[in-house]
């Protein structure tokens, strides 16, 4: 069964959980595992969360959350047009986060890259950052 | 997400039910420092885990902020019966060398 959806929304906090149950529900038809679903929900919320924190420290702009289920693999793309990483090599080191005065873990990439299969990033200063994720959910005879 | 708390002879128990993520991140930060302090002679602190539902990264911070605060005063703390969800966050972050699972 393949099937695909685009949402369009701020990048404001209320919207992290807004985001992570879209796509469970989303996936919900497939009979997903706890853990699947975990691990799709905590990669998502790390990724919009990275939107509304780090994306648009000022004025809130848009995040586009794409997902699309294909010979049961979920994939995932999460995108904002804001200030962009100058780096992206130090960004994903574990603990690392541009904002340690704000108690911030810097673990967002970490758990991204560990609890999904795939793991891809693009980014711009001042154009936006692009995430892409997926996750084997069933096997296709 | 909800705290409440509960004191015993072991110590201050607090419980998080509901889903912690950046959005309740401040609230949840200010609530737990309160009762840190209004409880300052406690002997040992319990982040009991059971009923939260969902936890990202953010409670990583959050903890770590809170551990800090506490060892400067003293205080043990610990992460008690952690839901399916945040005990993988946690292993990945490797916080239980710094606040132990009971």
């Amino acid at each position: 069964m393949n099937n695909k959806m685009k949402l369009v929304f701020p990048a404001i906090s209320e919207n992290e959980q807004f985001a992570r149950t879209a796509v469970v529900a989303f996936i919900m038809n497939l009979d997903p595992t706890v853990e699947q679903i975990t691990d799709i929900k905590t990669a998502v919320s790390e990724a919009v969360t990275n939107c509304v924190v780090h994306g648009y420290p000022e004025i809130k702009g848009e995040v586009i959350l794409e997902c699309e289920l294909l010979s049961g693999i979920l994939h995932i793309k999460i995108s904002d047009f804001g200030v962009g990483i100058e780096d992206v090599t130090t960004v994903l080191e574990p603990f690392y986060t541009s904002k340690p005065f704000e108690e911030r873990a810097g673990m967002g990439f970490t758990i991204m890259r560990t609890f999904m299969d795939t793991f891809e990033i693009t980014s711009k200063p001042n154009v936006g950052t692009t995430v892409l994720m997926s996750k084997q959910l069933t096997k296709i005879a | 997400m909800k705290i409440t708390h509960s004191l015993s002879p072991s110590g201050l128990r607090l419980y998080f039910d509901g889903e912690l993520d950046q959005c309740c991140e401040k609230k949840a930060k200010m609530q737990i420092d309160s009762l840190i302090e209004k409880y300052s002679n406690t002997r040992a602190v319990f982040f009991n885990m059971q009923a939260l539902k969902f936890m990202d990264s953010t409670g990583i911070g959050v903890l770590i902020g809170r551990y800090k605060k506490l060892k400067s005063m003293n205080i043990p703390c610990y992460i008690e019966n952690p839901s399916f969800s945040a005990d993988k966050v946690f292993i990945v972050s490797g916080i239980y060398k710094l606040i132990p699972k009971l």
